[in-house]
């Protein structure tokens, strides 16, 4: 093993991780706020990649992209009035279970629209333009996923944590009830934690697809699990912890690979979730428990 | 004036609220005592709008509350100090009290100062996790966080509730210099010595009904209300 193959996996693993981020900040702020796992993001993020396919038919990449980032917003917070509003107060569980409905709605919808046959995904030419230092070439998007990704959830946890809506964002993951009597809309904090995750995942998604060239109706399961253990891995709830995880697991992936044991890599993730589970069930970076009556 | 009539609450068939009606006239401090489960906390909740009433009508002024949201409702100038004090554990003393000015878009300063000085320990301990103060100190807080948000009238759920006797002194203390300020107070309690002492007028709630109403004076000095909430009956 050379020098330059070792860089160019470490490349690949970050940008594999950086995407993965992406989509496990949506997990981990839909968690934080409903207490639920959204089952259907990483069929969102699937769903995504099917947008791009299509505007990117007519439209030129710089629509596209806001194209597609507003569309899967839109179905985001569709999916939530739909499926998980008319919930709120029953038990959490049937929240969860209507989450894994719309996952396999999500696929079996985009199976029936666009066909079980992996469409090829836009090869859009500003992120393949291909880098070459000596032995290790890079696309662009490869270098802009994890740059991007520390960017967003840097932008992120400042919002959450300094701004006047994050303020009210972390009331409601603490106390709906006395948020309300704040006078927060609680309704309207949820919107808002769909609305970032769906643009998070649509952004995610851009990134993942463009290195991987095909879209299929399942792209979004093994994916969308995969990221659902990076935010578990990084304590559930939270943020940076999300992106943690996701570089853990990405990297971590693309190292088996390379070692030619890619068949494990999979395998390898979830033995990773057992082994935090068993070790530090409140992830990395989990919910310290500071209560005093 | 808050004006309560005929409010019912039920939740999944049982009836936690009957029938209760009374009145918070402007700037006075009223009471509600009864023991537990008589239906006095359903009745704050509905009137702040976190439980639907099933029949009644609450009226602020004259504008009818009933069916309203809570951020309408709390935009009108009524807040509440939930049972249980509920602090924002992992906020900081003086993110809690800004949240509770969350509804607002003037200068905070004024009302910080104000609070401050009502609550010198919160100053203190402004940059502390709310989550890591004593029971009587997040009571102060609560207190202090629903201050913030400039209201006409406060309802307090069961202030007293689990504080040692010298800290209930305390919080007594502060709600009436809260209502010498100017702000009515509605003040559910289980602790009937204590509310009915401060108390303007005052409701005996037993199984979701007003039972008995009063001067607070006249409840205190009431043989019925002795033997059955003050423990102390001449016997």
């Amino acid at each position: 093993m050379t020098l330059s193959y070792l860089v160019q996996q470490l490349l690949n693993g970050l940008s594999l991780g950086g995407a993965y981020a992406m989509i496990a900040i949506g997990y981990t702020m839909v968690y934080g706020i409903l207490r639920m796992i959204n089952f259907a993001h990483g069929d969102e993020f699937m769903v995504a990649g099917y947008f791009m396919v299509y505007a990117i038919a007519v439209f030129p990449w710089f629509v596209s992209v806001p194209l597609v980032i507003g569309g899967t917003v839109l179905m985001s917070v569709l999916i939530e009035k739909t499926a998980y509003k008319p919930l709120r107060n029953a038990p959490r569980m049937s929240v969860m279970i209507s989450a894994i409905g719309v996952s396999y709605f999500l696929q079996n919808l985009a199976n029936y629209l666009f066909t079980a046959m992996p469409q090829s995904y836009p090869q859009i030419s500003v992120l393949k333009y291909v880098y070459t230092f000596g032995d290790v070439s890079v696309s662009r998007v490869t270098l802009l996923a994890p740059i991007l990704t520390l960017v967003l959830a840097f932008l992120l946890v400042m919002f959450v944590n300094h701004s006047k809506l994050g303020m009210a964002m972390r009331a409601c993951s603490k106390d709906q009830d006395t948020a309300r009597i704040m006078g927060i809309r609680v309704d309207n904090i949820i919107t808002m934690t769909f609305v970032i995750g769906g643009a998070l995942a649509a952004i995610g998604s851009i990134l993942y697809f463009t290195d991987r060239n095909t879209v299929q109706p399942y792209s979004g399961s093994l994916p969308g699990l995969k990221c659902f253990v990076a935010a578990v891995i990084g304590g559930i709830g939270n943020i940076p912890g999300a992106v943690v995880g996701g570089f853990i697991v990405g990297i971590c992936q693309i190292i088996i690979t390379a070692a030619g044991y890619s068949v494990f890599s999979d395998a390898f993730t979830f033995l990773l979730l057992i082994i935090i589970l068993i070790g530090r069930p409140s992830g990395l970076f989990g919910e310290k428990a500071v209560e005093k009556v | 004036m808050l004006e309560v009539r005929n409010l019912k609450i039920n939740y999944g068939g049982i009836e936690a609220v009957r029938d209760i009606s009374f009145d918070v006239p402007d700037a006075k401090i009223v009471t509600l005592v009864g023991a537990n489960g008589a239906g006095k906390s359903s009745t704050l909740r509905s009137i702040i709008g976190l439980v639907k009433s099933s029949g009644g009508t609450v009226k602020w002024g004259k504008e009818v509350l009933n069916g309203k949201k809570t951020d309408e409702i709390v935009k009108n100038g009524i807040t509440l100090v939930p049972e249980g004090r509920h602090v924002f554990p992992d906020q900081t003393v003086l993110e809690n009290l800004k949240i509770g000015a969350y509804l607002r878009k003037d200068s905070l300063e004024e009302d910080l100062e104000r609070v401050y000085k009502l609550f010198p320990r919160l100053k203190e301990r402004s940059w502390q996790l709310a989550g890591t103060l004593s029971g009587g100190e997040q009571q102060m807080l609560a207190v202090g966080r629903a201050l913030m948000a400039n209201p006409s009238i406060i309802m307090m759920d069961e202030p007293s509730l689990g504080l040692a006797p010298i800290v209930v002194q305390d919080i007594f203390k502060i709600i009436k210099k809260v209502n010498k300020a100017g702000t009515t107070v509605l003040l559910v309690e289980q602790n009937a010595n204590m509310a009915l002492r401060i108390a303007d007028y005052a409701y005996v709630i037993e199984n979701g009904r007003v039972t008995m109403q009063g001067t607070g004076k006249e409840l205190l000095s009431n043989e019925d209300v002795k033997r059955a909430y003050l423990g102390t009956s001449a016997g």
